[in-house]
C-alpha cells in the first residue's frame, strides 16, 4: 500500500490514529466522571458498556489496532529521522521545538507502558485480586467498579502511577493534538492560533480531569 | 570590534572535523558576516594556513548558497536573513561565535563550511516540468490566475533552496522546502496538471535522498530566510491527500 511507504502518508497514519485514541480518551474522560454521581453512576456505566458485547469488542479491537499501527509508525518514523540528523551542533538551540515535540517517542513509549498497567490493573484485575470487581458485587449484584477504584486510590503509588500516567499523556498531546492537526492539512495563518490554543486547552482539560479521580480519592475529597 | 570565532574544519567529505578557534580583528560593524569571514581569510592566507572554505554566490540574499550555522542557528540570529545580508552589527565586541556547516545525512560536507545541497535539486527535479511559453509576453488574460491564488503561490516561490529547513529541522527533514515547491505550482493553473503525481513524486524523492519526516517542530519556520510558512506544509499534506483520491493518469 503506497500510503504506508510515503513519508506524508505515514504521517497522516500517525495522525489518524493518535486523533482517533484521542478520541476515545475524551469519551473515557467523560465516562468516568459518572463515578462523582456515586456507587450508582459509575456502576451503572459499566454495567451497560458491558451488555453492549460486540460494541465493546469492536471498539477494542479498533483501539488495540490504532494503537499498534501508532507505535509501529511513530517508532519507525523515529528512527528514520534519527538516521537523518546524525549530528547536532556545538551550539543547541531550539527557537519553536519543545520538549514535548522532541520527546514524542519517549512520552509515547511511557504511555504504552502506563497502559499496559492500567489494562492489568482495571480491565484484566491482576495486579489487585483482592479488590477486584469481578468478585464484588455492589447491591444491584453488578460489579462494583465504584469500589475497586476508590480502594484503588487511596494506595499512595497506585494514585501516583494514574497521575504520572496522564501527565505523560498530557504532555504527548500538548504537541500530538495541534500536530495531528496541521499532519491532515486543517490548518491555514488564521486558524493556526486558534488550533494551537484549542489544543492547550483540551490537553489541560484532559490531564486535569482524569487526575482528579486519583487525587480526589487520595487526599479523601471524595468518598 | 575584535571577536573570537569557533569554526568547523573539515578537509573533506570522509575526513573528520571539529571546532578550531581564530580571533577576527579589526572588523567594522559594517561589514557582512562573509566579509568578516574575508577579512580573516586574508590573514589565514597570509600566514600561509588553509583559509576557510565557506559557500556564497550573490551575496545579495537572493540566491540561496551561504549556508553557515551560527550560534546554533541557520544563518543566523537576524530573522529572515541570509548570512551575507546577515552584517557584524549584530554581534557585539568580543563576541564569541560559533560557525558551523548545515547537519543533516542528505547534505553532506564537502569542506570546511561548504556541504553539498544537491539532493534539493533532485528533490525538485522528481516534480517534473510544467508548461509555459516562452518567448513573446503572452496575452495577459491568456491564462486566468485569480489574484488571491497568485498571492499565495508568490509566497511560496520566495524559497531560495537555500536549506536552512533542513539544517534547523531535528530531523533532517525536507518538508518546508518541497512544500513550498509544491504549494508554489499548485496553487497556479499550469501547475495543476499534474499536481498529484508532483507531490507523490517529490516526497518519495525526499525520503530517497535521506531527509527525514516533518514532526511538526516548526523549527523550519523560525529560521526561513524568506518567511516560507508552515501553512505550506499542510497545503502539501492535502495535496497529498487529494492525490489519494484521485487517478492518475500518467
Ligand atoms: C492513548 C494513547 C496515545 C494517544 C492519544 C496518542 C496521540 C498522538 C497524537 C494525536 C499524535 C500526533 C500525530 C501527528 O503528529 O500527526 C501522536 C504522535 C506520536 N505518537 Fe502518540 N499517542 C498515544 C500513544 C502513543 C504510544 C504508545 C507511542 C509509542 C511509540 C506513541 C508515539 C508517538 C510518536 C513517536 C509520535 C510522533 C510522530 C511524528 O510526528 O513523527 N504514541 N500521538
Ligand atoms: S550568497 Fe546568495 S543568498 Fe547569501
Amino acid at each position: 500500500m503506497y500510503l504506508l511507504k510515503n513519508s506524508v502518508g505515514r504521517k497522516i497514519i500517525m495522525s489518524v490514529t493518535g486523533f482517533t485514541m484521542l478520541t476515545f480518551v475524551i469519551v473515557h474522560l467523560v465516562g468516568n466522571a459518572s463515578i462523582y454521581d456515586g456507587p450508582d453512576g459509575i456502576n451503572t456505566y459499566a454495567a451497560a458498556l458491558h451488555h453492549n458485547s460486540t460494541f465493546l469488542l469492536a471498539v477494542r479491537l479498533t483501539l488495540l489496532g490504532f494503537c499498534s499501527l501508532h507505535v509501529f509508525f511513530g517508532t519507525l518514523l523515529t528512527l528514520r529521522n534519527n538516521a537523518a540528523k546524525p549530528q547536532g551542533y556545538a551550539v543547541n538551540k531550539s527557537l519553536s521545538a519543545t520538549f514535548a515535540s522532541k520527546n514524542m517517542i519517549w512520552t509515547g513509549l511511557l504511555v504504552a507502558v502506563f497502559i499496559i498497567y492500567h489494562l492489568l490493573h482495571f480491565t484484566f484485575q491482576v495486579t489487585n485480586p483482592e479488590i477486584s470487581a469481578f468478585k464484588h458485587l455492589d447491591a444491584k449484584g453488578r460489579h462494583d467498579v465504584f469500589t475497586m477504584i476508590v480502594l484503588s486510590f487511596r494506595h499512595l503509588f497506585i494514585a501516583l502511577a494514574y497521575v504520572c500516567g496522564v501527565g505523560i499523556l498530557g504532555l504527548h498531546l500538548s504537541h500530538g493534538i495541534q500536530s495531528s492537526i496541521q499532519t491532515v492539512g486543517l490548518n491555514s495563518r488564521k486558524i493556526f492560533p486558534f488550533i494551537l490554543k484549542s489544543g492547550m486547552i483540551l490537553w489541560i482539560i484532559i490531564f486535569l480531569g482524569f487526575s482528579s479521580f486519583p487525587i480526589a480519592i487520595l487526599t479523601g475529597i471524595f468518598k | 570590534m575584535n571577536l573570537t570565532l569557533y569554526v568547523w574544519r573539515q578537509k573533506g567529505p570522509d575526513k573528520p572535523g571539529r571546532l578550531e578557534e581564530y580571533e577576527a580583528k579589526g572588523i567594522s560593524p559594517d561589514m557582512s558576516f562573509l566579509e568578516m569571514l574575508d577579512v580573516v581569510n586574508e590573514g589565514l592566507i597570509k600566514k600561509g594556513e588553509e583559509p576557510i572554505a565557506f559557500d556564497h554566490d550573490c551575496r545579495e540574499g537572493i540566491c540561496g548558497t551561504c549556508s553557515q550555522v551560527i550560534n546554533g542557528i541557520p544563518h543566523g540570529p537576524q530573522e529572515k536573513t541570509t548570512v551575507c545580508q546577515l552584517h557584524m552589527r549584530h554581534f557585539r565586541d568580543g563576541d564569541a561565535i560559533y560557525i558551523e556547516p548545515f547537519h543533516a545525512k542528505a547534505f553532506p560536507v564537502i569542506k570546511d563550511l561548504i556541504v553539498d545541497r544537491s539532493a534539493l535539486d533532485r528533490v525538485m527535479q522528481a516534480g517534473g516540468f510544467v508548461s509555459a511559453h516562452t518567448g513573446g509576453a503572452p496575452d495577459a488574460n491568456a491564462v486566468l490566475v485569480p489574484k488571491s491564488y497568485a498571492n499565495v503561490a508568490m509566497d511560496a516561490a520566495e524559497c531560495i533552496g537555500c536549506g536552512a529547513c533542513v539544517a534547523a529541522c531535528p530531523n533532517g527533514s525536507a518538508m518546508l522546502f518541497t512544500a513550498a515547491k509544491v504549494a508554489h505550482l499548485a496553487n497556479l493553473p499550469q501547475g495543476k496538471v499534474g499536481a498529484a503525481r508532483r507531490v507523490c513524486m517529490m516526497t518519495d524523492a525526499m525520503m530517497n535522498e535521506g531527509f527525514g519526516n516533518c514532526s511538526n517542530h516548526y523549527e523550519c519556520q523560525a529560521v526561513c530566510p524568506k518567511g516560507i510558512r508552515v501553512q505550506f506544509i499542510a497545503k502539501l499534506n492535502r495535496e497529498f491527500m487529494k492525490s489519494q483520491t484521485t487517478t492518475r493518469r500518467d
